[in-house]
């Protein structure tokens, strides 16, 4: 949905953008996209292996065989994966302490992240970061940050590098329904506005700052009209139809991509609580069923693949089942690691 | 040697690595037509256009954060935080994210950004512009604590500072701006951890870093007149710091005064004398080490009030007489 047709909706729109019920003419849709078969297959495959990561995570955390703290981000895959597969793969990616899908997404190796969510030092971080910290520089990128909305002002040096180096490269930019009160959202949106810097921002919108409902936290909604303060061209999705996302984020990179920076809201959900330590006091339990039932981005994909015939129950099946050992493999890996040795502590304090 | 200003020698420090590596840029408030608020980067915008004498709007966190932003790329960003006071609004920036993703992300990237930014008082420019943070940013692991007394010092460590693959906070003082002093065209680069022994002597110790290095050199080369031997020590860097050279000299003269505008609490003199005191020099002390830094207090506008706030040449004198006569 563009700024026009949100504009013209109701309150801020968000009711009608998420009342679509994904039975779109899939054939069509992806006709128009250029998305082929297969690649749509591959598009459902990541979703179901970032669904598995999640829940492997939570399990091996009951388990006790996490040590530090995670932040999962089932329920919210299309947004990983229809963002990854509209951007280039050496475009960069900066992201927030819920970032296992996006690095799925962008191709990282899933032993290496599941072997730091262990604290090994085959990891990506030698066990260092942990959950909240996976980068991967060789596939661009930068590293998801602890810091609520820290991550957005640095966009605005990589975008700014990019345009010095004349490079044709955006830095997509992913944070939080919280992190667009923090101070640095408005310096930075500002900034790549003012000099035409190749960002894609997106704002996760998962409708909880940790317990606190975005609507108690935002004085106006939806979050991405604020980009109009600053001149920059916005929208706000279906963040749990993976090819609305595939779309606008299509669009949108090739706008950033000519130094038009773009701010997309993309409204999806949560299942998990915020972190380990979330007990759900604060939401319903029906509110959480509604979504995993009726507006689950891997289930409404599903029936889109089936209803125009390129997937049926048994192939979807063997597909999330081919997925979770992907995961399987994973674990057995990083358990297998060695942790990092006591010695090498002082080891990455300086360069 | 070509004698120049403090201010003039960063400036060439700049100037000179910028022509020599275009991946250096500035980024800050003011730093194009008006030169920088105490005018350091003037006459940079006509060398080097606005692409690398970048000026921004007044978003500190941002400077910061776009600096660290592009040295993943490869960038080589200077910025300058127009008082040393403003950094706390970039903080989270410099230490969060530039001072830590270094070892948290396993050593996989690395962080070389330089901010500059002038601390200190004198100028009249009350509580919200004078401080000198500099203790607070040894604290944090990962950066590095630059501090430069004398023109020649600061266009060294600059140099070292804009090729270090790590984020360094370049403290410059606002009153040691017009001090002059030999400064050599063309690159050198002084490296980092390595304190210089200003004025050698026998009877005590001072180690003193920006503007109480001067005052502890002029009030040193007064009591020279009476035989006492005082020998000045200014670290150059605060993180590293040159420990040895500390003790050593300690050892040497039995005696040890740690002098800074910082204000007391907390204060880096503390961190020397608890490094001394617990080293190989303790056997060798003769009196008890002391310190005379900055008042527990923010600092005061009127012209008597700030000076009072922080050590001067007469502090500093009486303080030395007083250790040498065992009056504490």
């Amino acid at each position: 949905m563009t700024n026009e047709k949100l504009k013209k909706s109701e309150k801020h729109g968000i009711e009608e953008i998420l009342s679509g019920d994904g039975a779109g003419d899939l054939l069509a849709q992806a006709t128009k996209l250029g998305l082929s078969h297969e690649q749509l297959l591959e598009m459902f495959r990541t979703m179901c292996t970032i669904r598995h990561f999640e829940y492997m995570a939570d399990q091996l955390y009951a388990a006790g065989k996490v040590h530090g703290t995670m932040h999962l981000s089932a329920g919210q895959e299309a947004v990983a994966v229809g963002t990854a597969r509209a951007v280039r793969s050496d475009d960069y990616l900066i992201n927030h302490h819920r970032g296992h899908g996006h690095f799925i997404a962008k191709g990282a190796d899933i032993k290496l992240m599941m072997a730091e969510f262990l604290g090994k030092d085959a990891g990506y971080c030698h066990g260092r970061g942990g959950s909240m910290h996976i980068a991967d520089f060789s596939s661009n990128s930068l590293g998801a940050n602890g810091i609520v909305g820290a991550g957005i002002p640095h966009a605005v040096g990589v975008g700014l590098a990019l345009q010095m180096k004349k490079r044709d490269e955006i830095v997509v930019a992913i944070f939080g329904d919280g992190a667009a009160n923090e101070g640095v959202f408005h310096e930075a949106l500002n900034m790549v506005a003012l000099w035409k810097l190749p960002v894609l921002y997106i704002c996760e919108n998962n409708k909880y700052g940790m317990s606190m409902d975005v609507e108690r936290a935002t004085a106006k909604l939806p979050i991405a009209q604020r980009a109009e303060a600053y001149g920059m061209p916005w929208y706000c999705i279906d963040g749990n139809d993976v090819l609305t996302v595939y779309e606008t984020m299509k669009e949108a990179a090739e706008r950033a991509r000519t130094g038009q920076p773009v701010l997309v809201e993309t409204l999806t959900y949560r299942y998990f609580g915020h972190s380990k330590s979330d007990r759900n006091l604060y939401r319903s339990k029906e509110e959480i069923k509604d979504w995993r039932e009726n507006r689950d981005p891997i289930k409404r994909f599903q029936a889109q693949l089936i209803q125009a015939g390129w997937l049926d129950e048994m192939r979807a099946s063997q597909i999330d089942a081919e997925a979770l050992k992907v995961i399987e493999e994973a674990v057995a890996f990083a358990e297998a690691s060695p942790d990092p040795d006591p010695s090498t502590l002082m080891e990455f304090v300086y360069a | 040697m070509p004698e120049i200003t403090y201010l003039e020698a960063i400036r060439q420090g700049l100037w000179e690595e910028m022509k020599r590596d275009e991946n250096v840029f500035l980024i800050g408030e003011d730093i194009g037509r008006y030169g920088g608020a105490f005018g350091v980067t003037h006459g940079m915008l006509d060398e080097f256009g606005p692409e690398r004498i970048r000026e921004t709007p007044i978003s500190e966190a941002t400077i910061v954060a776009t600096a660290i932003g592009a040295s993943l790329l490869g960038m080589r960003p200077v910025a300058e935080i127009m008082f040393m006071d403003f950094v706390f609004l970039a903080l989270d920036q410099l230490v969060n994210q530039a001072a830590k993703m270094h070892f948290m992300f396993g050593g996989r990237t690395n962080v070389p950004i330089v901010v500059r930014t002038p601390g200190g008082s004198g100028t009249g420019a009350a509580a919200q512009h004078s401080q000198s943070l500099e203790s607070m940013f040894m604290h944090f692991p990962g950066l590095k604590v630059v501090n430069p007394s004398t023109p020649y010092d600061a266009k060294g460590l600059l140099i070292t500072s804009m090729r270090d693959p790590n984020p360094v906070v370049f403290i410059e003082h606002k009153q040691l701006y017009k001090t002059k002093g030999e400064v050599p065209e063309g690159e050198y680069a002084i490296p980092f951890g390595v304190a210089e022994i200003k004025r050698p002597g026998k009877d005590l110790t001072v180690v003193a870093n920006n503007v109480m290095v001067p005052r502890s050199l002029a009030v040193a080369e007064r009591l020279a007149l009476e035989g006492i031997d005082v020998e000045v020590i200014d670290p150059r860097t605060l993180l590293p710091l040159d420990t040895e050279t500390i003790i050593n000299s300690v050892i040497k003269t039995g005696r040890l005064l740690v002098i800074h505008e910082a204000c007391q609490t907390g204060g880096w003199a503390g961190e020397v004398i608890a490094t001394v005191t617990g080293s190989r020099a303790f056997d060798y002390l003769d009196a008890p080490v002391r310190r005379l830094a900055g008042k527990d207090t923010p600092i005061p506008y009127n012209r008597e009030l700030e000076r009072s706030a922080v050590p001067q040449e007469e502090d500093i004198e009486q303080e030395i007489r007083a250790i040498l006569a065992g009056k504490y």
